[in-house]
């Protein structure tokens, strides 16, 4: 048994202490945004907030985490789908398959919490995570939206807001 | 007696729908038949005007669509093609994924399911616009009858029919029930608009489908969580055809949430238990024990010792050409030989391998991410052992499919056989990555040997391609052309116009094809044949360029004036891609043209080469004629992901095998390319409205010859086998 806090909302779950928190946020928590990509900490299909910092979930053991730590998936990282980035990727209609997306939402948004206005290489080094379908010049260019230091241009249509 | 006819009227109105079907390619008119339709189609506050069209009260337009969308945006595209037809409100338009169990009751009202060749947009277009117009005739037509004018009156704008003369207007949501019962147009009257008055179709408009990708709402198959529901974890005999000796399955039965060990046919074992961490943990516990045949011996050196064979031998298991290429090469002034090789790659979609599946003897249901979902329901049906009329496929969207997801079903197949132990209880089956990467469908290995000749003149007079590899035909597709100048293995070579056409006059030509097949299972990889067969013959024209001492550009401008689409594509990227134009200090480029799935493509890279070796690729203008442009939003979309694809190959793909087996089997080592390696792709896009050609994989083919030729450029030598990770630069 052990308590976790996420997204706002403190929960036992019944898992073995070297339970991945990826598995135990998808199938204990029953929040399947974070996704399963590796189990290695390389895709960062997992990626999850830990008191901010983002952190790749399938390698983060439930033992690791105390009480007190606030954990937040993509469920809860705005009411919504308010925050800047999440704006940033509609406006720029970033995801194809979607899959890895809530990874680089929240890889961006923890980045973005740290340097509110990223250069290119600044988002180079933070924005790691893979993408299969090759979104990532759409990414790169929805970090600076959501930065605020560039407008939304692509694709360009106004009737529809998603 | 009233009841007997209206039963014969209902089957004789299904007869003509499936007539219509067969001689129009799939359009269904009509089809608000009483039975047939499952409840969700039941509800009364929605009118099926037709099986395309589904109206609410409040304007809500359903379109149905049949194609899988994997990220490539088709069921956006699929809309906007219906929908300009229709003349609905966009903004009220929402989607309904056919089932392929709706889809047989309805005898394939829906066509073809199959979603891969970059077919999805380009086969279906035309019965799914005919489609959206019949709809939209029999909603004119409704309102004709009810204000007793003639429709020729009416006019249709945003869902919204009007009557000028008497200023009479009534919303779709209003007039749909009736609409139903008009009686359908003949599809083969009605005329389609002109595709350069679209309003909707061939508009950047952005995707349908974005929002819950971006909460967390959105459900993968991966995802589904149903009451009751157990998990599975499996592995496969890590040797191709080797078989199952043993496994000790007391070793992990006590261990926490394991419900069953599973032995699945003669080569593989999957492990059943509460939740999938205690599935996949037992699993990798368990002591199993494989018996690897002669397999077990297979390594890239004996592979690539076969291939050489191949590449070496005499006869041909297809190919084609004219004059005399081994005579006039004979005879030239200068000759040039080269051998390229690529590597087997696994297709690494981000969503693992996966299926859900309730079983019980009297019903089979399964939830799988699939580029095909009919060929799920066969599978379903095979491995359950009940008819299809007893199986059903839901289909959520899938988290990337390359490829991976379309006739082979495995996936099904082992989720079956290890939920039949549970009779009505769901098991959801998930494939490590590992065990992903290890047991995929490859993209083919091959080599390829070229021998050129040019005349004083500097003109290529004379080319020979002998390729040697392994044929996906044999492997999965036997029914296919296997050998032969449809060989898929010659997939850009072809000397037919239309699909994927070798586009130079080289006045003797001859190409081979040695058929060398392996024990790896090998399938369509985005891109399939194209992608290698672009970096065979784009890399070689650079090399006999450079040996006639001809700028690139020039020198292939100068063979292709028979093939002007594949030469207009060329130069669209030759212009914006400033070629002949000043470059930085160090930076150099390289060009490539290929023709695949109906639709041209032409790229030009640039790049550097640092003074240690390292690659730096800085831009990449790639031009696509695909005939018709439906969203052009996704097709810059498809290109930049297609660049990445692609790139990714070029710099670190390959799956070595030793023992037989896959070596590279997580993001480790089979590594992706990450965003700080994106160069900056810019999208050209030339449309010549005289045909339909495919987006999602044409232009990967020449993302590599591109940049391989740059580096040619650069270094001064070219670059022969991939990937670029294996390759000293300096």
């Amino acid at each position: 048994m052990a308590r976790l806090n996420i997204n706002g909302k403190v929960r036992d779950v019944q898992a073995e202490p070297d339970t991945p928190l990826l598995w135990v946020i998808r199938e204990q928590a029953g929040l399947t945004g974070t996704k399963f990509g590796c189990g290695i900490a390389q895709c960062g299909a997992c990626s999850v907030h830990i008191n901010g910092e983002v952190m790749r979930s399938c390698s983060v053991p439930l033992s690791s985490i105390k009480p007190t730590d606030k954990i937040v998936t993509i469920e809860g990282l705005s009411p919504n789908a308010s925050h800047p980035v999440q704006k940033a990727w509609l406006a720029l209609d970033v995801p194809q398959c979607g899959y890895c997306q809530s990874g680089q939402i929240m890889a961006a948004a923890a980045l973005l919490a740290k340097k509110p206005k990223p250069t290119d290489q600044d988002i180079d080094a933070a924005m790691t995570n893979i993408c299969r379908c090759g979104t990532y010049q759409r990414i790169r260019a929805a970090v600076h939206v959501a930065a605020g230091q560039s407008n939304a241009s692509a694709p360009a249509d106004s009737r529809r807001q998603g | 007696m009233t009841k007997k006819i209206s039963k014969s009227a209902r089957i004789s109105r299904r007869e003509f729908v499936v007539a219509s079907a067969a001689a129009g390619g799939g359009l269904a008119l009509g089809m608000h038949v009483p039975f047939g339709i499952d409840a969700a189609e039941a509800q009364a506050a929605e009118t099926e005007v037709n099986a395309w069209v589904v109206i609410k009260p409040d304007d809500t337009t359903v379109i149905r669509i049949a194609r899988t969308e994997m990220g490539q945006g088709t069921l956006t595209g699929l809309c906007q093609l219906v929908a300009e037809e229709l003349e609905c409100d966009w903004n009220k338009v929402t989607t309904d994924p056919i089932t392929p169990g709706r889809n047989l009751a309805r005898k394939r009202v829906w066509g073809e399911m199959g979603t891969g060749g970059s077919r999805g947009i380009r086969i279906s277009q035309d019965y799914v616009r005919r489609g959206g117009a019949a709809a939209r005739i029999m909603l004119l037509q409704a309102a004709a009858d009810q204000w007793k004018v003639p429709v020729a009156e009416l006019a249709v704008a945003n869902g919204v029919i009007t009557h000028a003369a008497s200023k009479r207007s009534i919303r779709y949501g209003q007039i749909a029930a009736a609409a139903a019962k008009v009686t359908p147009p003949d599809s083969k009257s009605i005329t389609l608009k002109d595709p350069k008055s679209w309003k909707i179709a061939g508009q950047p408009l952005k995707r349908l489908d974005t929002a819950p990708k971006l909460d967390g709402s959105k459900v993968f198959a991966i995802d589904v969580n149903l009451p009751g529901m157990l998990n599975a974890a499996v592995m496969q005999c890590p040797v191709y055809s080797g078989k199952l000796k043993s496994v000790d399955e007391a070793k992990v039965a006590s261990m926490p949430g394991v419900k069953k060990v599973v032995r699945i046919k003669d080569n593989a074992v999957a492990v059943v238990a509460d939740t999938y961490y205690h599935a996949k943990t037992a699993l990798a516990a368990l002591p199993i024990e494989w018996d690897v045949g002669q397999n077990g011996a297979v390594s890239d050196a004996s592979i690539a010792a076969h291939l050489k064979d191949g590449i070496d031998a005499e006869g041909s298991n297809g190919g084609w050409g004219y004059g005399d290429a081994a005579k006039a090469i004979e005879g030239a002034a200068k000759k040039i030989e080269a051998v390229y090789s690529t590597p087997f790659l696994a297709h690494a979609t981000m969503e693992p391998m996966n299926a859900t599946v309730r079983y019980t003897p009297e019903k089979a249901e399964a939830w799988v991410p699939t580029q095909n979902a009919e060929a799920s329901l066969a599978a379903l049906s095979e491995a359950s052992g009940l008819p299809l009329d007893k199986c059903e496929v839901y289909r959520p969207d899938i988290g990337g499919g390359f490829g991976r997801r379309g006739g082979t079903q495995d996936f099904v197949h082992l989720a079956v056989a290890a939920a039949k132990n549970f009779p009505g209880v769901p098991v959801k089956m998930i494939w490590t990555r590992e065990e992903d990467l290890a047991h995929d469908f490859f993209r083919p290995i091959s080599q390829c040997k070229l021998t050129g000749g040019i005349d004083q003149d500097g003109k290529l007079v004379g080319l020979k391609i002998r390729l040697a590899g392994q044929s996906i035909n044999a492997y999965l597709s036997p029914s296919l052309a296997v050998g032969g100048p449809k060989e898929r293995q010659l997939q850009g070579w072809y000397q037919e116009p239309g699909d994927a056409q070798f586009g130079y006059d080289v006045q003797n030509l001859q190409i081979e094809y040695g058929m060398r097949n392996t024990h790896v299972p090998v399938g369509p990889w985005r891109g399939v044949n194209t992608n290698q067969n672009a970096v065979y013959l784009e890399c070689f024209i650079e090399e006999a360029a450079r040996a006639a001492n001809k700028d690139s550009l020039e020198f292939r401008r100068g063979m292709m004036a028979k093939f002007p689409k594949h030469l207009a594509v060329l130069n669209a990227a030759a212009e914006k891609g400033d070629w002949g134009k000043p470059l930085p200090a160090g930076v150099h480029r390289g060009i490539a043209q290929f023709m695949g799935y109906g639709s041209y493509s032409a790229a030009v890279a640039e790049v550097s080469v640092s003074p240690e070796g390292k690659l730096k690729v800085h831009r990449l203008v790639m031009a696509i004629n695909c005939g018709h442009a439906v969203n052009p939003g996704q097709i810059e979309a498809q290109v930049q992901g297609s660049v990445a694809y692609g790139l990714t190959a070029a710099l670190y793909g390959e799956c070595p095998v030793k023992d037989g087996r896959m070596t590279d089997i997580n993001f480790d080592r089979y590594q992706i390319m990450r965003l700080a390696e994106m160069p900056k792709v810019e999208t050209v896009i030339v449309p010549t409205y005289d045909f339909w050609g495919g987006v999602g994989e044409p232009t990967i083919s020449v993302t590599t010859p591109a940049v391989l030729n740059a580096i040619h450029a650069a270094i001064g030598r070219p670059v022969r086998s991939l990937p670029l990770k294996n390759v000293k630069l300096v």
